[in-house]
């Protein structure tokens, strides 16, 4: 047995680090690292982008940025922010702490660990190089036909736009295929699925989703890469093309893919409540079935962005039940983390006040989401900023708390040093405040009646007061952005080194050393129960033995 | 820019919420009447989420030095939260149903009203029975049940007039109905609300409800043709009109000019606003438009013809005439 998790780990390994070696690496670690960094530096552009948008909408009538720049902006910070921040953040936590979690030294294909990583870092160059090459995407994240098509686009920003996602899609799909097989195969003796942590239980789900959604997405990229390059007629309605078609494939992907952008958080979440409540999670269970729950009725909601193109009551009545039915597993989950932290005793670490600030965020973002599946209010408030409100809601307040939530709790282990926590309050505080006043006044706006993606407004009551609040929070998360890249920097720099356990942890990834070498793991312990490393280092209350 | 609509609008919300709460048509009380029971157990959700997570908090905050016995909640409460979220998607998809049918029945063969046509940045609105064509200010009936037609002639728009309540996308290839009652007389404003491209934001839309009486008046007054040019400027500028090949796009009812691409100038005159809204409609901003219609509305359809201002001068008085 493996006794030495309070030993120093020989840092060797580390020590003589060239560029070369992280070019060649495949290392589930070192790859789970450099998707990290991947996406900050695509967080830092989208984000820069997402101020300027701001900054132009900060009053009526504004002239800063034109129709033609600020399209590109916008388009280009949604496809940014989706596919190369979120998804790239969540699987390098998941590449990294999967194989750690469940025991194992790597992932079960390591080249195609790397080779995932890769092509999806150039297919964000790709899409980059846009810019130089004529013009950036300019038809919106979802890019709806025939807008999209070359008739109506005929800067080469689309073209860039399908064969950048075709890229970033195939490395994401890999990933799910290597995540699989790990979880599948690779787990410590004695873990049987229903004893893998939750964070692992969650990525299970998801890439099987990232498998069944994603393929709906590549054959529509290419579908419309045929139309403007080879004069297909897919989506060209003018030719008898079918522009509903782009929404349905682009949908049956896409309310997969936000599924896939908060089923890892979910994970996160579940482990962070977990150890800073001292607790195992209340509900195991149900956190896993409504996890199974959630992705096969992710399935059968696509329509419900589509409420207002006129499908008719009887499709839009079968795609609302669905999508309120989406409600309920995900308040379950709620309650399940309420539960957890239900007799603990809560520490509050930056990292678990992230996810405590997400149970609320995300139960606000939830309930605006219950507010498109109840169709006549859906007809009111979808394509307002009413949406720009939601989306946020639940893209920062549930998928990217989890990332902030989970670096802090796992940059120890990522790094040898703690992050500084009082720094961490600051980042935290301001983050919340500033994410909050940005965005919750835009359910007002939308409720004026104000469209999403216009450029700029014009001067009725209020819309520049409550804009101009808006784009002053902004302004107050990138300062929070800055105290988290000081505090990462000071942190790297000179910050307090980690013990292998530095938060009491219940998982396997705390049993390696502090900072894991090539090999995660001399030997691990036998695991009996959802928590080996808390039976291992507690064995007189070991879960296995007391069964409540 | 400027929307001179901003001093006729007739809405006069003062309160965030008064979009929810007051409507201008019967749709829209439909739809804002399902609003209100929404926010009140949406309301109700989360007081009860915050109000755990701040007693969870408060009485299970870690304390140094002392010993504590993790306690664990009943499985019952479980059942509760399936239980209790169950319960109101039955309540509201019941609510869902009903309204969606009372907003938007089936047409069942009826004749629109009013044919809406998006087109890359305006509205194009089309009355069948009377023949009339007209642009971007949309007179509509007050007081009784409407139907509109909406059609697109490019990309995917989206009509949406706040206070009348629901949207619904102009697709090309397709055709989508809209009911409309309209409770009092008024000028609404809304815009289109699915990105259709560089000036989406330009898509302004406004709607002049009228009562029967002043409805009546306005389609007769625009089902014949504008009165005959007598002012020799406007005489040449109605030449130039057809010279300079605006006509290709635009059509002025009883002339040459036949085009269907822009906006009918049949009784441009009448109207109160130039581009859905964004501009006053006077002689100095319709010369403004012809001479830099790119500076005024970038990426707009209207080209450049680097008319000399004598011309444009011209044109714009043939326009201003056509009452």
């Amino acid at each position: 047995m493996q006794s030495s998790y309070e030993i120093e780990q020989p840092r060797a390994a580390y020590k003589d680090y060239k560029i070369l070696r992280w070019l060649t690496t495949v290392d589930h670690k070192e790859i789970g690292i450099m998707y990290l960094c991947m996406a900050t530096l695509f967080f830092v552009v989208a984000g820069l982008f997402a101020l300027l948008m701001r900054t132009q909408l900060a009053v009526a009538n504004n002239h800063f940025l034109g129709p033609n720049i600020y399209n590109q902006v916008f388009t280009m910070h949604g496809v940014t922010m989706i596919f190369f921040v979120m998804v790239p953040a969540l699987l390098g936590f998941q590449v990294y702490f999967i194989p750690m979690m469940i025991g194992a030294n790597d992932t079960a294909y390591p080249r195609m660990n790397a080779f995932s990583f890769w092509i999806t870092f150039f297919g964000g160059l790709l899409l980059y190089f846009s810019f130089a090459a004529g013009g950036a995407p300019n038809a919106g994240w979802f890019n709806y036909a025939p807008l999209n098509e070359y008739n109506y686009s005929d800067s080469p920003g689309i073209d860039y736009y399908c064969v950048g996602l075709l890229l970033a899609g195939t490395g994401t799909i890999s990933t799910g295929v290597n995540l699989i097989v790990t979880i599948l195969k690779y787990r410590a003796p004695g873990m049987s699925l229903k004893q893998v942590p939750l964070f692992v239980w969650m990525g299970l789900v998801n890439s099987f989703l990232i498998v069944a959604a994603l393929p709906s997405l590549n054959a529509a990229l290419s579908m419309l890469l045929l139309d403007r390059q080879l004069h297909a007629h897919f989506f060209n309605t003018a030719s008898g093309g079918d522009a509903l078609l782009w929404q349905h494939l682009f949908w049956l992907f896409g309310h997969p893919e936000v599924y896939i952008l908060i089923l890892p958080a979910f994970g996160i979440y579940s482990e962070v409540f977990q150890v800073f409540s001292g607790k195992r999670i209340y509900g195991y269970a149900f956190v896993a079935g409504s996890t199974v729950a959630i992705a096969l009725l992710s399935f059968g909601v696509w329509v419900h962005h589509m409420f207002a193109t006129g499908l008719g009551n009887t499709v839009n009545a079968f795609f609302g039940a669905s999508s309120m039915l989406i409600g309920v597993p995900t308040g379950i989950k709620i309650f399940n983390w309420l539960g957890t932290m239900y007799g603990g005793s809560i520490r509050l670490t930056v990292s678990m006040l992230f996810a405590i600030a997400f149970l609320i965020e995300f139960t606000i973002g939830g309930l605006s989401g219950i507010a498109f599946s109840i169709i006549p209010i859906d007809w009111q408030v979808t394509d307002s900023y009413y949406v720009v409100a939601h989306l946020h809601y639940v893209f920062i307040g549930g998928s990217l708390f989890s990332v902030f939530s989970g670096l802090f709790y796992w940059f120890p282990k990522m790094s040898g040093r703690m992050l500084d926590e009082k720094l961490g309050k600051i980042f935290f505080w301001l983050m919340v405040l500033g994410f909050n006043m940005t965005f919750f006044v835009q359910h007002f706006l939308g409720l004026m009646g104000m469209p999403r993606r216009v450029y700029t407004y014009p001067d009725l009551p209020r819309f520049t007061l409550l804009n101009l609040v808006s784009s002053c929070g902004a302004l107050l998360m990138g300062v929070a952005i800055l105290v988290l890249f000081y505090n990462v920097y000071k942190t790297l720099k000179h910050g307090k080194p980690a013990s292998n356990d530095p938060w009491d942890g219940f998982t396997l990834e705390w049993y390696s050393w502090a900072l894991p070498g090539m090999k995660n793991f001399e030997e691990v312990p036998e695991v009996k129960s959802r928590r080996p490393f808390f039976d291992e280092k507690y064995p007189e209350k070991a879960d296995w033995k007391n069964n409540d | 820019m400027l929307v001179p609509w901003t001093q006729y609008l007739n809405s006069n919300h003062f309160y965030l919420l008064d979009y929810v709460f007051d409507s201008s048509s019967t749709q829209a009380e439909d739809i804002n009447r399902l609003h209100v029971y929404f926010l009140f157990a949406a309301a109700f959700i989360l007081f009860v989420v915050i109000g755990c997570t701040v007693l969870v908090l408060l009485k299970f905050r870690h304390r140094q030095g002392v010993d504590y016995q993790p306690k664990s909640l009943s499985q019952k409460w479980e059942i509760l939260t399936i239980g209790v979220p169950m319960l109101l998607v039955i309540v509201f998809f019941v609510l869902t149903l009903k309204t969606m049918h009372r907003v938007l029945p089936e047409v069942n063969g009826r004749k629109p009203d009013v044919v809406i046509t998006g087109h890359q940045f305006w509205w194009e609105a089309n009355y069948p029975a009377q023949k009339v064509i007209t642009a971007n200010e949309i007179h509509l009936p007050a007081g009784r049940t409407i139907l509109l037609k909406l059609l697109s002639a490019d990309v995917i728009h989206d009509w949406w007039v706040p206070d009348f309540g629901n949207k619904m996308d102009l697709v090309s290839g397709k055709e989508n109905y809209l009911w409309l009652n309209i409770k009092k007389p008024g000028v609404y404003h809304g815009a289109c609300s699915e990105f259709c491209g560089a000036q989406h934001a330009g898509m302004q839309l406004t709607v002049i409800a009228e009562g029967e009486d002043d409805y009546e008046k306005w389609l007769t007054s625009h089902a014949s043709l504008p009165a005959v040019i007598t002012d020799t400027i406007a005489q040449i500028g109605e030449k130039l009109f057809t010279e300079k090949t605006c006509g290709n796009c635009h059509n002025i009812s009883g002339t040459s000019n036949r085009g269907r691409d822009g906006p009918d100038l049949t009784h441009l005159a009448s109207r109160k606003t130039l581009l859905t809204g964004l501009i006053e409609n006077n002689k100095d901003n319709l010369g403004k438009w012809i001479l830099k219609p790119q500076e005024i509305k970038p990426g707009a359809k209207m080209p450049d013809f680097k008319m000399d201002k004598q011309s444009a001068d011209e044109i714009v008085a043939y326009l201003s005439s056509l009452k």
